[in-house]
């Protein structure tokens, strides 16, 4: 299979995941945390609801278009088993991987933001801008990785919690981007300074300041268009990156926080349910496979889309 | 070329400055610290005994005393572990991520570069499935998960290897393989890529044409060239392996630093922090120095650009 098509069958793969999955989000909303710790405490995946009917029928639910959907909700809550508290391993599972890709595709914005103005400005700005800024990079780049991550998601829970409300959901969400895509740029800056540097001096860029057009404009208008194909390739793969960092974040314990699920939580509870006497397989082999294929579709997609868009590497990674 | 070697060593000292100084000034920013907690309760001529215990009663004379007990290679006590110096910490963990690192860091090339000339050569056969196959499973499980999975299969249910710990050479195998397996994914990845992008080049094609065997050929005028970004990126990856890893740590019950990186860190430990940055940026920079003088030995052109 070329890398062209295992592109392909990736962004298929995760496409048709994020739709169902946004079409189950109000429900997952709903039930991620509903538990039963009568009847369903770490039950084996079954085909037939396993927990007490009546538990997720609120009074708003009563009317008939409402039965309707709460029919269809309630078929698969079972499929994947349950956790230690009676949950859903279905719609904890749904919701952990929307989160999970809410945080990928955030942190890989944040790094892409930073890392690009950062390298584009020390590459066309140059002599001692140039040098000062790259040895900031430097200096990150002798920083453990996880040391700063973990520093910076301390220092922004405070503040965000304050901003966005003490039990807002969200706010752990973007405190895990801001963390994470905060470590990331470096690398994007350094790549876009190398492509700024060779791309200064072609004739174009020449031209149009000849042509008196300022710096900015020369940036925004000659070069960032040119940096695209770049662009979209690393960023593509900083975001298989940040959901595993996620991942790291959660086995410490100081990732997403109960009861809110991220694939990376999920997959650390259940290498914790593992023990030898009785197995709870299902609560490590559903999140960790449901890890280990979106992590796989986004190289996927990256290898691909290098393969397309990076015409120095003839071959792709993974081609 | 020394006197290049002795412009790194120096831009590398620059670095570590920066490193120290701005691992500090997080340090200090982010809230809360082991010396005031709220809640304790402290008399303030408690808190101030305390503060003085520890070197923090002015934060940049602690900036500059810690400084200069680490020119020394003192670094003082450690804020959360009652009765151990960071130098003790260091000396009791260090080593052992050293070993398993190193060890991690053979295994993976051992595995990652045969995998990668091998997919290069025998392009889109079963044998480049089986390559891809490996290094998919490398990159897209946390270790943890592998880890986790190494443990239950080879301690739990066929019991050849103990369950964790740490002392004699059983205890080795599980932990390395699970920290070599990201790292020998994305080398199998590299040296396949600048394999067959110097397998399309007119040396290659010159040596052919020449006649050369085949194994000739690619062991030793293609390998020395598409071993170079494998070099470059074994600088930072042996740093980092060498100052371990908490989740392999945490796994297999491994005494090791990585541990230390996290807990300073949550516990906001300020000295146990700047010593563990200290000794990860130092290994960095000499690695990174290793890697200056392999390429140069690799690749002669490249002397003139260290």
């Amino acid at each position: 299979m070329s890398a062209h098509r295992r592109a392909i069958a990736g962004a298929v793969f995760l496409m048709s995941l994020t739709g169902v999955g946004m079409l189950a989000l109000p429900v997952a909303m709903d039930w991620h945390n509903v538990q039963d710790l009568e009847s369903a405490v770490r039950h084996p995946p079954s085909w037939t609801p396993v927990m007490a009917p009546g538990r997720f029928l609120s009074p708003r639910d009563q009317s008939s278009h409402k039965e309707l959907v709460w029919r269809l909700a309630h078929r698969p809550v079972s499929w994947f088993g349950h956790d230690d508290l009676g949950r859903s391993l279905f719609y904890r599972l749904v919701l952990g991987f929307l989160i999970s890709l809410a945080i990928g595709i955030g942190s890989a914005a944040l790094a892409v933001g930073i890392g690009t103005s950062w390298g584009a400005v020390a590459a066309y700005a140059g002599g001692r801008t140039d040098l000062i800024l790259m040895r900031i990079v430097d200096v990150l780049y002798g920083l453990p990785y996880t040391l700063v991550a973990i520093l910076l998601e301390i220092a922004l829970s405070g503040p965000l919690t304050v901003l966005m409300g003490e039990d807002s959901k969200a706010a752990q969400i973007v405190i895990l981007f801001l963390a994470i895509g905060g470590v990331s740029w470096p690398t994007m800056a350094r790549v876009v300074r190398g492509q700024v540097l060779s791309l200064r001096h072609q004739p174009f860029v020449e031209a149009a300041r000849a042509l008196g057009a300022g710096p900015l404009h020369i940036l925004r208008r000659h070069l960032l268009p040119n940096l695209v194909g770049t662009i979209v390739v690393y960023a593509s793969l900083v975001v298989p990156q940040a959901i595993l960092q996620e991942s790291f974040l959660s086995f410490l314990g100081i990732g997403i926080q109960q009861p809110l699920p991220s694939l990376g939580r999920l997959a650390a509870d259940g290498v914790h349910a593992v023990n030898t006497f009785v197995s709870f397989w299902w609560l490590l082999v559903f999140p960790c496979g449901m890890l280990g294929l979106t992590l796989l579709a986004l190289n996927f997609i990256g290898d691909g889309l290098r393969d397309a868009l990076d015409p120095k590497s003839s071959a792709g990674l993974l081609s | 070329m020394t006197g290049r070697l002795l412009r790194r060593l120096l831009l590398g000292i620059v670095t570590i400055a920066g490193v120290y100084t701005l691992t500090f000034v997080m340090v200090i920013s982010v809230p809360g610290n082991p010396l005031q907690q709220s809640e304790r309760n402290m008399p303030p001529e408690v808190e101030q005994a305390l503060k003085a215990r520890y070197r923090m009663d002015n934060n940049w004379i602690y900036f500059g005393q810690f400084l200069k007990g680490a020119v020394r290679l003192d670094f003082g006590p450690a804020f959360t572990y009652a009765d151990w110096t960071c130098n003790q910490i260091l000396m009791h963990s260090l080593p052992v991520s050293l070993v398993i690192g190193l060890l991690a860091i053979l295994i993976a090339v051992g595995v990652g570069v045969p995998a990668g000339v091998l997919g290069a050569v025998y392009r889109n056969s079963w044998l480049d499935g089986a390559v891809l196959g490996v290094v998919l499973l490398g990159i897209s499980l946390p270790t943890f998960v592998t880890g986790s999975v190494l443990l239950t299969v080879f301690a739990v249910y066929l019991r050849l290897l103990p369950v964790g710990g740490w002392g004699t050479l059983a205890h080795l195998p599980l932990p390395c393989v699970t920290l070599a397996l990201p790292y020998a994914a994305y080398i199998a990845r590299l040296t396949r890529m600048s394999m067959l992008d110097v397998l399309g080049s007119d040396f290659i094609r010159t040596a052919v044409a020449k006649g050369l065997p085949r194994r000739v050929v690619i062991g030793r005028h293609a390998m020395k060239v598409a071993f170079l970004p494998v070099v470059s990126f074994l600088g930072p990856a042996t740093a980092q392996a060498m100052t371990g890893s908490f989740v392999v740590e945490k796994v297999f019950g491994v005494p090791g630093l990585g541990q230390h990186f996290v807990n300073a860190a949550l516990n906001r430990d300020a000295g146990l922090i700047l010593s563990t940055v200290l000794v990860f940026s130092s290994l960095l920079v000499v690695f990174n120095l290793v890697v200056d003088l392999l390429y140069a030995w690799l690749d002669p052109r490249m002397v003139d650009a260290l």
